[in-house]
Order: structure tokens, then sequence, then C-alpha cells
């Protein structure tokens, strides 16, 4: 047999052990959480706000991790899609390909991506005492929503690049204004649209380090922007940190509803996804 | 309608096609292997028995049957559409990549069947040099471009890289237009001289066929008008298969024509009878450019 | 909306100067090569030095580099070159378990089967005694987190090269892998470097999943069983503290400066370095 014909046998075996190793990757993670988080797993967990001494063992559950994370999670997202859109639609539509304003935004866009949630949370934490507010629900969907505008930006603006220019033009050719067009090309990032609330709805609800600082951690659930709110991926945290083996094992089931949560979402959003792609051209 | 056309360059077709008839006596026949050998002409033979194409549920070639002659221009004419690359692209077995791709039937290149489970899919290739429709210079130097395939089989002697990589840029006629920046990307090129580059870089694996998919509508007149001519001159050595979309590039330069419509072979024969006296009423009117 | 997209570009220069302007106070007493380059850290002395969390960052970064690295590329090769189409959908559905599971499970991942791992199997096979919460761990669980966003870039970047590239070079009798190593990896090489350059931005970054493996001891690293502390996860764990001694908010918010200065100089770079070199093949 040929050198490079064993070569490429060799390579090919190679690329299945990654692609296998990825896949164990995945099955470790997984089982290892749920052997140890879902025997401690029940219903008071998910039902109960803690009760007194909950850190020590007491009893109650992490309700108020689940709803401050679900706030923050939809106030940052309807805010990033908000102040999103606009811009991938200017940048998209209104500049044109080489234009120097596009160029500098998309590098602005791929730093802002890039910068780490703790820097976001320590910006905002430097303002907000500046600000001489406290920590709260209001300040961690702000972050948050700082976090995750880059990534529905950058994930929108990649699939509007790839808008066919000719979709532009016999849209004008109709008579549309610019703005006009803007049904036309949100129909066609729909995909788009969903693949980046998918993922930054990921990111924002797993992402501990910008909220430490700005939504702090309570006990209870909020009932205003003002309030703090605890987020789950903390309350994971500070569970296992505790010395106490019950309120570790907490934590890991804990981090199997965060798990949960996360797959539930990502499920949705591929059908979702599916259902849009539908009407690509 | 009568085409005012001859191609100077074609021998008699009666003598071309000798190799078809049956009937030719068998020393007949004998003398002429003899003499080929004895003009040391590699011996190249190309039949497509009742080949069927699926693509998911498309049925992509429908029963073809074709021989292809041999040191001769053979152009695929037909609307865009009737599977005329994906045929070609099955000569070297490039649609294996395709999604949801079944075939049945035959080719046989050299008596050996390509789909044959056996057969070394690169071997296959090395014998099919591709030109496609725009050329597509590999992202290297205009150097490596050409001795890319010859390392990929193998061969590492410098010495004879480089003469291969002269021989077959000077058989393109690229030669003194590059060699004095023959380590340069070989995307600087004017796209004319890149076309030629891709099939220098084809040549230099030694192939028996070259495949052009529409190999010049990418091209300026004056550069395909060169690749024309190159084709006509290369084909003393080789067996050229053409897919063209132009009718009077097929009028220019084959010899031997094959008409596709809708996936199937409609004609297919010698290119003055094509041409001059369609058998079929759809290659008439296609010729006469009822549709395209 | 010219002012929604100026003012969300204005946003970085606002980040990095918010921060400059909160660090500035530590520099009154010491230079900022004195900073990073000592290793002294007691805040309440008034004694800040970062290189412990600099080379603790850098060390995790790299091994998870390392680690992904090979990983990403064959595995992406494979989804694009080499795979059936039913195979794909798999991998790429555990690509996005992997990309959703949120940085704090990573960090309980790595606490309950990372750390034990390296402590009882693989440290003492090199040294005599290893918590197992060090570099490595910090490096193993990272290298995990960047997988998926490397993967899913390099995806997107293979699947870009026109079919012609594969055809041309297939047609000349070269192997699929030939194929790929010759034309798909230097056709895309450019691209290769901005998504491992995007990838360290990432990994830099990171914080509680790192925090919860490193050990978290402000010494420098030297070997990868010796604990360290990053600058992410030093900013972390002092934030309720450090308005309590003085200039230790300044400290902090000078690491979460470095943090910014190089992911804002990795980015522009990798952009510079991906136009000279495609200015170059085009």
């Amino acid at each position: 047999m040929r050198l490079k014909f064993i070569e490429e046998k060799i390579a090919k075996g190679l690329m299945v052990v990654a692609s296998l190793a990825v896949f164990a990757f995945v099955v470790n993670i997984i089982y290892t959480i749920f052997r140890r988080g879902f025997p401690a797993l029940n219903w008071e967990m998910i039902s109960q706000i803690p009760a007194g001494g909950y850190y020590n063992g007491g009893g109650g559950g992490i309700l108020n991790a689940i709803i401050g994370s679900l706030y923050i999670v939809l106030g940052s997202t309807f805010l990033g899609l908000l102040i999103s859109i606009p811009v991938v639609f200017y940048l998209n539509v209104y500049l044109k390909k080489d234009s120097k304003l596009a160029y500098v935004a998309r590098l602005a866009f791929d730093v802002l991506f890039g910068i780490p949630s703790i820097v976001y949370g320590a910006f905002a934490f430097t303002i907000m005492i500046y600000l001489g507010m406290h920590t709260s629900l209001g300040g961690g969907i702000l972050v948050i929503t700082l976090l995750v505008i880059p990534i529905f930006i950058r994930s929108m603006d990649e699939v509007a690049q790839q808008l066919p220019k000719d979709l532009l033009d016999s849209t004008y050719a109709l008579g549309a204004t610019k703005l006009e067009t803007i049904k036309v090309v949100l129909r066609q990032i729909a995909p788009g649209i969903a693949t980046a609330t998918l993922l930054s709805v990921g990111r924002a609800i797993g992402d501990a380090a910008g909220v430490m600082f700005t939504a702090g951690f309570t006990d209870s659930i909020p009932t205003s922007l003002g309030q703090p709110a605890a987020t789950l991926p903390l309350s994971v945290f500070f569970q296992l940190s505790s010395p106490n083996a019950d309120v570790q094992d907490r934590a890991y089931s804990a981090a199997l509803i965060l798990i949960f949560i996360v797959l539930v979402i990502s499920i949705l959003g591929r059908l979702i996804t599916n259902h849009f792609s539908k009407h690509k051209i | 309608m009568k085409f005012l056309y001859r191609n100077p360059t074609r021998a008699s077709w009666a003598e071309d096609y000798s190799f078809l008839n049956n009937d030719l006596d068998k020393s007949a026949k004998e003398k002429l292997e003899k003499d080929k050998e004895g003009l040391r002409i590699k011996k190249s033979y190309l039949k497509v028995s009742d080949l069927n194409i699926y693509i998911h549920k498309a049925h992509i070639l429908k029963n073809v049957n074709i021989e292809i002659p041999d040191k001769k221009i053979t152009c695929i004419i037909g609307p865009s559409g009737c599977g005329k690359s994906t045929l070609l692209k099955t000569f070297n077995r490039l649609i294996d990549d395709t999604e949801g791709i079944k075939y049945e039937g035959s080719i046989l290149v050299d008596d050996t069947d390509i789909f044959d489970k056996k057969t070394e899919i690169t071997d296959i290739r090395k014998k099919m040099g591709l030109l496609s429709q725009r050329p597509c210079p590999l992202p290297m130097s205009i150097y490596d471009n050409i001795a890319f395939g010859c390392k990929m089989h193998g061969e590492r002697n410098r010495k004879k890289l480089n003469e291969i990589v002269e021989e077959q840029l000077k058989a393109v006629g690229l030669w003194e237009e590059v060699k004095n920046r023959l380590h340069a990307p070989a995307s600087k090129l004017s796209i004319g001289q890149q076309q030629r580059l891709c099939l220098a870089r084809g040549l230099a694996v030694e192939p028996e066929f070259i495949l052009a998919d529409e190999a010049t509508s990418a091209l300026d007149p004056i550069s395909s008008k060169h690749i024309e001519e190159l084709f006509v001159k290369l084909k003393q050595d080789y067996t050229i298969i053409l897919v063209t979309h132009t009718l009077r590039q097929a009028l220019r330069i084959a010899d031997h024509v094959i008409f596709m419509y809708l996936g199937e072979v409609i004609e297919a024969g010698p290119a003055d009878e094509v041409f001059n006296n369609p058998k079929q009423e759809l290659t008439r009117k296609y010729l006469e450019g009822a549709f395209s | 909306m010219f002012s929604i997209t100026v003012f969300s570009v204005l946003l970085v220069v606002l980040i990095g100067l918010g921060l400059y302007l909160k660090s500035v106070p530590i520099f009154d007493q010491n230079s900022f090569w004195q900073l990073i380059s000592s290793s002294e850290w007691r805040p309440g002395s008034g004694q800040f030095g970062f290189l412990p969390f600099i080379a603790g960052t850098i060390a995790i970064t790299l091994i998870a580099i390392v680690l992904a690295l090979p990983i990403a590329l064959l595995s992406a090769l494979f989804l694009t070159e080499f795979s059936k189409s039913y195979l794909k959908k798999w991998v790429f559905t555990a690509l996005d378990i992997l990309a959703g599971i949120p940085s704090v499970v990573y960090g309980v991942w790595g606490t309950l089967f990372i750390v034990p791992w390296i402590s009882e199997k693989l440290a003492p096979n090199f040294v005599e005694y290893s918590t197992g919460y060090t570099v490595l761990a910090g490096g193993i669980v990272l290298g995990v987190m960047i997988l998926p966003l490397l993967i899913s870039l390099f995806v997107e970047i293979f699947s870009a090269v026109p079919r012609e590239f594969r055809d041309a070079a297939l047609s000349l009798g070269a192997t699929k892998w030939q194929t790929s190593k010759f034309v798909i990896l230097r056709k895309t090489f450019p691209g290769i470097l901005a998504a491992v350059i995007l990838a360290v931005s990432r990994a830099f970054g990171e914080t509680i999943a790192v925090l919860m493996v490193c050990g978290n001891l402000p010494m420098v690293p030297h070997s990868l069983f010796d604990s360290c502390y990053p600058l992410p996860a030093l900013i972390a764990n002092n934030y309720g503290e450090m308005l309590s001694v003085p200039l230790y908010e300044s400290a902090l918010m000078l690491a979460a400066f470095l943090l910014f200065i190089v992911v804002f100089i990795f980015n522009a770079s990798s952009r510079a370095v991906i136009y000279r070199i495609e200015r170059k093949f085009k």
C-alpha cells in the first residue's frame, strides 16, 4: 500500500477519535452532574425559596435563583434585541460595503464580543458605585444586556452580510424605501435572529461573573428592578462553597436544573431555527 | 439550414472512427494497433453503459450509453440543467461527495469499471484532468501549483519536478510569461493565465483525458481563444471531453458531439453529422436556437 | 439607528476609559512595570504584584489551547470533509450542548471529575502530592469549554472554501486528507489563526469555572501540578472586600483593565493579520 493511503487512514482515524472525544466530554459532564445531582433533587428545591439556615443544611429551595435568572434573561434578551436589530439593519442596508464606519463598528463588536463578562461586571460595578446604586435586578439586566449585544449583532450581521444584493435591489425596484426593506431583511435574517437569541440566552443564563457584582444575591424573589436578585449560577457557586455536604449536594442538583433549562432552551431554539429557515432564499 | 463550417484540423471521419466499426477485419485492426504502438500513442478508451444517476429522488442522468473516441475533442452540448456537468464529474467520480448520490451502470476506462469497489478513486482521477469553469489556482505559488499533483503522487525529486513544471508551462504557453516569477502566488496571474496554469497543473500528473467544464465561460475572448487553440493542439496526446454552453465553441473545435437534454443523451456522433444533418428533431431545434 | 450604532461603538472606548481612570490611583505609588513584574501580593500593606495572576492566566490559557486545538481542527475537518450528514447532525448536537453548558457547570464538573482524577490518578505519577486544584485542571476545563467555539468557527471557515478548490485538488488524484492538508488548511490559515485568537481571548476572561478548579494561591506556577490564581478569579473573589482596603479597588480595576487591553489587542491584531495574509493570497 502506498504511503499516502496509510497517511489517509491514520488521519481519518484521528479525526474519528477527536469527534468521539467531543461526545465523550458531553456524556461525561452530564453523567457526572446527574449522578451527584439527581439523588438530592426534589420538588422542594424547585418550588420554594431558601428557608432560614438553608446554607447550613436547613429546608427550602432555590426558587429565588430560578426566578431571578429568568427575569434577567428575559429582560436582557428583550433589550438586546431592541438595540441590536437597528444596528444590524443600519450596518447592512444603510452603509456601503466598504464603509469606514461599518468596518470600525464590526471591529468594535468583535472586541466587545471578546470582553470577558467579569470586565463588564467590574465596569458596571464602578458606575453603579459612582451613581450610588446598590446591587439590583436592574443592574444585572443592564450588564447582561451589554454582554449579549455583541453576540446578537455578530451572529445576525453574519447572516445579514450574506443577503443577496439582488434581493434588496428588487425591493427597491418595487418602490420600497430603505426603511421599508426592513421587513424583507428581517425575514431573511430570521434564522440568524433565532440562533443569536439562542446563543445569548444560553450565555445570559449561565453567566456568573457579570451578575456577581451587579445583581447581588438574595434569598427572596425580587419584586422590582431596584431589588437585588439571585441567579442560578451564583446559587450553585455559593452552595458549593459551603462546607456542609448536604448543601454541596444541593449545589449539584442546582447545576442539574441549570443544565436542564439550558437544554430545553437549546432544543426549542433548534426547532424555531428549523421553522424559520423554511422561508430563506 | 446549413452550417458553412469545416474544421481544418479534423482528419477524415471514416478513419477516425474506424475503431467503432465492428466489420473491420481482424488483421486490419491489429495493424492499426501496431501503428498506434509504433507511434507510442497512449491508448485510452472510455465507455459509458446504462448509467443512471439519482440525487436523493431526482433522476439526474437517464440511461446514458456513450463512447468517447480516443484522441479527439468530444463536446457535450445541451441546455443548462441537462446533466452535462454531472456526467463530466461522474467520469472522475467527483460527484461522490454529493449528498444523497446513487449510481447504476458502469463506466469503463481502459477496461476497468470506475464504479468497481476495487478501483482506487485517486488513480481514476489522476487519469482525468479536470478544468473547471472558473480557474481555481490552489493557494500556493505558481511552481507549487504544478508540482502539487506530482508531489501528491510521491514525486520528491527536485530536479524532476523542475523539469515537469517547465515542460507543462511550456505546453500551455505560459513559460515565457511567468518564468521569472515562478514563486509568486498563483492568484497574482490574470484570469486567463490562471486557467492555463490550471490546465498545466492537470497535465502535470500525466492524465489520459482532459475534462473541461465550460472552461472558457469565465474568460475574456482572447484568453478563451487561447484555451481553444490549446485544446486543438493537445488532442494529439489526450482525449478531450468538453462541456460547453456555447454552440459556436462546439462548432469550432468539436470532432465528436453529444447532445443531452433533461438527463438523456439525445444524439451522439461525429460533429459534421450532428451539426449538418441531425437525426433527431430535438437536436435540430436546439441547433437552430429554438431553445437553449 | 446611526446614534445607536455609534454609541455601541463608543462603548468600547467608554469601558476602556472607565477602567483606566479607576485604576490610575495605584500608579501614584507603583510604576506599571513594578506592578506586573512583582509577585508580592499583600493588599493590606499596599503591595500589589500582578505577576502570579498574569502567569496563571497565561499558563491555563496555553494549556487549554494546546489541548483543544488539535481536537478542534481534526473534528472540524472530519465534519466538513469526511463525514456523512447523519453523523454531522449528532456531532453538532453534542457541540450545541457543550456550548450551552454554563461555565459554573463546567466548574462543578471540574471539581467532581477532573480535580479528583488529577490528584488521584495523574499527579502521583509525577509529583509527590497534589490537591488536584491545579493549572492543569484549569487548562483542561478551559480547553473543553472553548472546544465548541473553536469547532464551530473552524467548520464555518472550512465550509466557506469554495468547492472548486476541493475539486481541483481531488481531480489531480489527491486523497481527501492531502486535499485537507494542502488546500483547505492552507487556504484557511488566516481564519484558523483568527479563530484561535478569539478562543484565546475567550479563555483569558473565563472566570467562574477556572476559579473553582485552580486552587487560587497567589504564586507563579512552576509545574502543571501547582495551583495558580488567574486574573479574572482575582477580581471575582475579592469584589466584596475591595472597598475596605485602600487602593485595593484600584488594583482590581487595573486587573480588569489588563484583561480588557489584552482582549482589545488580540482582536485588533488578529484582524490586521487576517487582512495582510488575505491580501497576499488574493
